[in-house]
C-alpha cells in the first residue's frame, strides 16, 4: 500500500507521544503530504487560530512515494497555519530526512500545544521520545546537526530544526534538514519555534515494502526514470546548470523583477547566472560551483554545491563559511540578488549561507530587502534608522540585513516580520511585492500573465510551485502559450495547480513535471498503492486537495479581496523587454477562473462543486 | 571473463538509487540501512562515494570464517555468505580491512555483497554512471580513454 499506516502524534503540553492509525479513508482521498497532513489540519484546527499560539498544530508529512525508487521519492511537507500569510502554509522538503521519517515507520508527526522548554523529538523506529534541547538552543542548524549526531553517536540521524530564524520568531522562518534542504516558505519555522520544539532527529531502519504490486512498481520506475534521463530540461539543463538555467532566459524576456519590481530586467543578471557560477573567478581563480547534487532518490540532480571566494569581504577571517554548500539556486540568486539590485555573486552566496545555516526563507527575505532599500532610496528610512547605507546595489548592507535578521537584531527585528508588515508600519503598503502577505518568486507577473492570476489565487500567498505556468507561458511545457496573452490562461492555471497538488501528495518533487505529466506518475502511484489511483481519480484528488485548502482559507477570513496583486503590477507598465508597456491583467482572467473551479463571486465553494469533491 | 564493480565517485550524485536497488534485491523492501553499498557524503568538500566489497583475491573474511560459511562464486569471483550456515560470530567484520562486511541484528547473520549472482542491481539503478559492472581486467579503460581522446586532440601530432 505504500503508506506505513501510522502516525506519531505529540502533545508538546503534555509531554507524550503516541502512536495511532492512519485514517485510511482520508489516505484514500488526499493520497499522502501535502494532500492528507492538510486534511488532518484542516479537521483539527480552528481556521481562525493565532498560527503562533499553541492552538496552532504543525504536521511532517510523507507520501506514499516518499522512501521509494520512484524518482525524486524522498519529498516530505511541513504543514501548519502560516504566521506570515495568515492562510494554510505547506512547505516541501527533499534531502533525506522524509524517506528517513518513513523508513522508520512513520506517514507523518503531528504536534500540538506548545511545550514549557524546548524539546526536541527523538525517532529511532517504534521509540520515539520528547528530549530536552536545552544545549540545542540559540543553535544554529548546522551546530543542531553535528552536536546531535555527536551526543548520540550516531552519523547517521537525520535531522529536521529550525535555526536563529525559527527560534527568534523571524515570520517566515524555515525548517532545514540535512544541512541545507530547506521546507522554506510561509514561515512554518516560526510555529516550530513558537512550541519550542527545535528539531526532530530520526533514525529509520524498517523500510518501505508493502507496495501493491512491486514488480510493476519497480518497471514502471524504471520506465519513468528513463524519460526524465532523456528529456533536455530533466536530463541536461537542471543536472548542469541546475534551477539557475532561468536566471538569463528570464531576464532577457523581461520577466525578472528587479529593484523591488521597479523594473523586469537586471544588468547584473549574468553576474550572478549559472554561467558566472561555473566560470573561474577573476580574484582566486576557482569556480563557484563544486558540484551537483541529488536528493534522496532523484536521478535529476539539480542542487548546487558551490564554495565561496574566502578573500571576499563576507567571509574574510570565517573559515567556517570556507567549505563547500548548498546553493546558489535560481529563486535565492533573485530574491537577494536582482530584487536588490545586487550583482555580487558571493555576497548572494554568503546570505543564502546565513538563511541555510539559520533557517530563513531566502525568497521573502531577500524580497523584503528589496522593500527597505525602496523606503531607503525614498528617504522614508534613513541611515540612523537602519545603521547602514541601504541603497539598492548594495551587497554590504544586504549581508548586514541577513546576520541581524536571523539573530533578531536592532532593525533585523523589523526585516523579519516580512514585507507587508515593514511597509504598512512606514506608511507606504503599495511597496510590499507580495500576495496575502506572502512575497513573489522571481516571475514577474507584467510579462507571464498566467502567473498573475497563479500568484492571486495561491493558497499560502505568492508562490511559484502552486501552479507553474512558467513552464507553458516561456518553455513551451507541455505546449507552449502566449505569456503576454490573458485568453486561456484561467484553465491552464487551473489545470497547473491541481496537477501539482497530486504531485505533492504523492511525495516526489514537482521538477519531475518539466518531463512527466500527471499520466506518468499515475502508474507508479497504481503499483505502490492500488488501482483504484486512476488518472481521473488523481485530477480528482489534486482538485480536491486545492479546494480543501482554499475553504480553510475563507475560513481564515480570506475573500475574494485578497486574491489580488499590488498595484505596482496591475499599474505601472513594464519598462523594458518583451513585455514593455504591459501590466498583468488579473481582472480578465479572475471571472471565469472562479467559474472554472466551481466558486461563487466571493470565491467562496459553491454547493455543487463541495458536493462534486466530498468536502 | 570476470566481470567487476567499478565505481566513478565523480559522477555520483548522493541519490541513493543504488542503496534502495540492494535493499530491494536481498529483502523486497527499500532500506538503505539493509543496503550493502554504502554512498559517503563529506558534505565539507561535496564529494559523495559509493563504497562497497571489492571481492578481495585475498578474501580475509573468508579466511576468518570458522565454519566456512563463506565461499567464492566461481562464475563471479564473488565471496558469498551461506546464510544457512553463518553462525552471526561476526569474526568476518574484524578481519575486513574495509568494513564491507556488516552484521544484521534481524537476521543474525553478516551480509556483503554478492555481486547480485552476476546482474549488480546497484549498478543497473545508477543513473549516472557512478557505479558500472565492468570487465575486471579493465577498469581502467574509461580513465585511459579520457586521457587517450586528450593525446589525440593535440595539434600537428605526427
Amino acid at each position: 500500500m505504500s503508506w506505513t499506516g501510522k502516525i506519531l502524534r505529540v502533545n508538546l503540553t503534555a509531554g507524550t507521544v503516541q502512536s495511532e492509525p492512519l485514517n485510511m479513508t482520508w489516505a484514500k482521498q488526499y493520497l499522502g503530504s501535502r494532500g492528507l497532513a492538510t486534511k488532518y489540519l484542516v479537521e483539527e484546527i480552528d481556521a481562525k487560530v493565532d498560527p503562533l499560539s499553541p492552538e496552532n498544530k504543525i504536521i511532517w508529512a510523507t507520501g506514499p512515494l516518499t522512501g521509494t525508487m520512484a524518482s525524486t521519492g524522498g519529498r516530505y511537507t511541513v504543514v501548519t497555519k502560516g504566521p506570515l500569510t495568515g492562510a494554510i502554509a505547506c512547505s516541501n522538503s527533499g534531502g533525506y530526512w522524509g524517506s528517513e521519517l518513513k523508513f522508520a515507520g512513520w506517514d507523518m508527526v503531528i504536534f500540538e500545544g506548545r511545550s514549557a522548554k524546548p524539546v526536541y523529538l527523538s525517532i529511532e523506529n517504534d521509540v520515539a521520545e520528547l528530549r530536552d534541547a536545552g544545549h540545542l538552543w540559540g543553535k544554529t542548524v548546522w551546530e543542531t546537526e553535528e552536536t546531535l549526531k555527536k551526543q548520540l553517536q550516531d552519523p547517521l540521524l537525520r535531522i529536521s530544526s529550525i535555526g536563529g530564524a525559527g527560534e527568534n520568531g523571524v515570520l517566515y522562518a524555515a525548517v532545514v534538514n540535512d544541512l541545507h534542504r530547506a521546507a522554506g516558505r510561509s514561515g512554518v519555522g516560526a510555529v516550530m519555534g513558537s512550541k519550542n520544539l527545535k528539531a526532530i532527529a530520526v533514525r529509520g531502519t524498517l523500510g518501505v515494502g508493502n507496495l501493491v504490486n512491486p514488480k510493476e512498481f519497480m518497471r514502471v520506475t524504471y520506465e519513468k526514470k528513463k524519460i526524465l534521463a532523456e528529456n533536455g530540461v530533466t536530463g541536461q539543463g537542471l543536472p548542469t546548470y541546475g534551477t539557475q538555467v532561468l536566471m538569463n532566459v528570464i531576464n532577457e524576456i523581461g520577466a525578472l523583477p528587479t529593484r523591488n519590481h521597479r523594473d523586469v530586467q537586471f544588468e547584473g543578471a549574468k553576474d550572478i547566472s549559472a554561467e558566472a557560477m561555473a566560470t573561474p573567478r577573476k580574484t582566486d581563480g576557482k569556480k563557484h560551483l563544486v558540484t551537483n547534487q541529488a536528493c534522496f532518490g532523484c536521478t535529476i540532480a539539480c542542487g548546487r554545491i558551490s564554495k565561496m571566494d574566502q578573500g571576499h569581504f563576507t567571509v574574510q577571517n570565517k573559515p567556517q563559511y570556507w567549505g563547500a554548500s548548498g546553493g546558489l539556486e535560481y529563486e535565492a540568486a533573485w530574491a537577494l540578488g536582482a530584487a536588490n539590485g545586487v550583482n555580487d555573486l558571493e555576497a548572494l552566496q554568503y546570505a543564502n549561507t546565513i538563511c541555510n545555516e539559520q533557517g530563513m526563507d531566502p525568497i521573502t527575505f531577500g524580497a523584503t530587502i528589496g522593500a527597505v532599500m525602496e523606503l531607503y532610496e525614498m528617504g522614508v528610512l534613513t541611515k540612523e534608522q537602519i545603521g547602514v547605507d541601504a541603497k539598492f546595489g548594495s551587497a554590504a548592507a544586504l549581508a548586514h540585513f541577513a546576520e541581524i535578521t536571523a539573530k533578531g537584531e536592532g532593525f533585523g527585528k523589523e526585516i523579519g516580520l516580512g514585507s507587508k508588515r515593514l511597509t504598512e508600519k512606514y506608511g507606504h503598503p503599495e511597496l510590499s511585492m507580495s500576495v496575502k502577505g506572502q512575497e513573489f518568486p522571481a516571475y514577474d507577473a507584467r510579462g507571464i500573465q498566467g502567473m498573475g492570476l497563479g500568484y492571486a489565487t495561491s493558497n499560502r500567498g505568492a508562490c511559484h510551485l502552486r501552479g507553474y505556468t512558467v513552464a507553458s507561458e516561456i518553455l513551451g511545457i507541455p505546449v507552449k502559450t502566449d505569456p503576454l496573452v490573458t485568453e486561456g490562461k484561467p484553465g491552464l492555471v487551473k489545470a497547473f495547480q491541481d496537477a501539482t497538488a497530486t504531485f505533492d501528495a504523492a511525495g516526489i518533487c514537482i521538477f519531475t513535471s518539466f518531463a512527466w505529466t500527471l499520466a506518468d506518475v499515475q502508474p507508479q502511484v497504481a503499483a505502490a498503492c492500488g488501482e483504484e489511483f486512476t488518472l481521473d481519480n488523481l485530477n480528482l484528488i489534486g482538485e480536491r486537495i486545492w479546494n480543501m485548502e482554499r475553504d480553510f482559507n475563507n475560513r481564515a477570513g480570506f475573500t475574494s479581496k485578497d486574491d489580488t496583486l499590488p498595484p505596482r503590477l496591475l499599474n505601472e507598465p513594464a519598462k523594458t523587454g518583451g513585455a514593455k508597456g504591459h501590466v498583468n491583467r488579473l481582472g480578465d482572467m479572475l471571472p471565469e477562473y472562479y467559474d472554472l473551479r466551481g466558486w461563487d463571486a466571493d470565491g467562496q465553494l459553491k454547493s455543487d462543486t463541495r458536493e462534486r469533491l466530498g468536502l | 571473463m570476470q566481470k567487476t564493480l567499478h565505481i566513478n565517485p565523480d559522477k555520483c550524485t548522493g541519490c541513493l538509487q543504488c542503496e534502495m536497488a540492494c535493499s530491494f534485491e536481498n529483502y523486497a523492501t527499500f532500506t538503505p540501512s539493509k543496503s550493502r553499498i554504502k554512498v559517503f557524503d563529506f558534505h565539507h568538500t561535496g564529494r559523495k562515494v559509493p563504497y562497497t566489497c571489492t571481492q578481495c583475491d585475498e578474501a580475509w573474511c573468508l579466511h576468518a570464517c570458522p565454519v566456512e560459511a563463506i565461499t567464492i562464486d566461481q562464475m563471479t569471483g564473488a565471496k558469498v555468505v551461506s546464510e544457512s550456515t553463518c553462525v552471526g560470530c561476526k569474526v568476518c567484520t574484524i578481519a575486513c580491512p574495509f568494513g564491507t562486511v556488516n552484521y544484521v541484528q534481524e537476521t543474525g547473520k553478516v551480509q556483503k555483497c554478492d555481486l547480485c549472482g552476476g546482474d549488480p542491481a546497484c549498478a543497473t539503478a545508477c543513473p549516472t554512471g557512478a557505479i558500472t559492472y565492468v570487465d575486471a581486467n579493465w577498469t581502467g579503460l574509461s580513465k585511459m580513454q579520457a586521457w587517450a581522446d586528450k593525446l589525440g586532440n593535440q595539434p600537428g601530432a605526427a
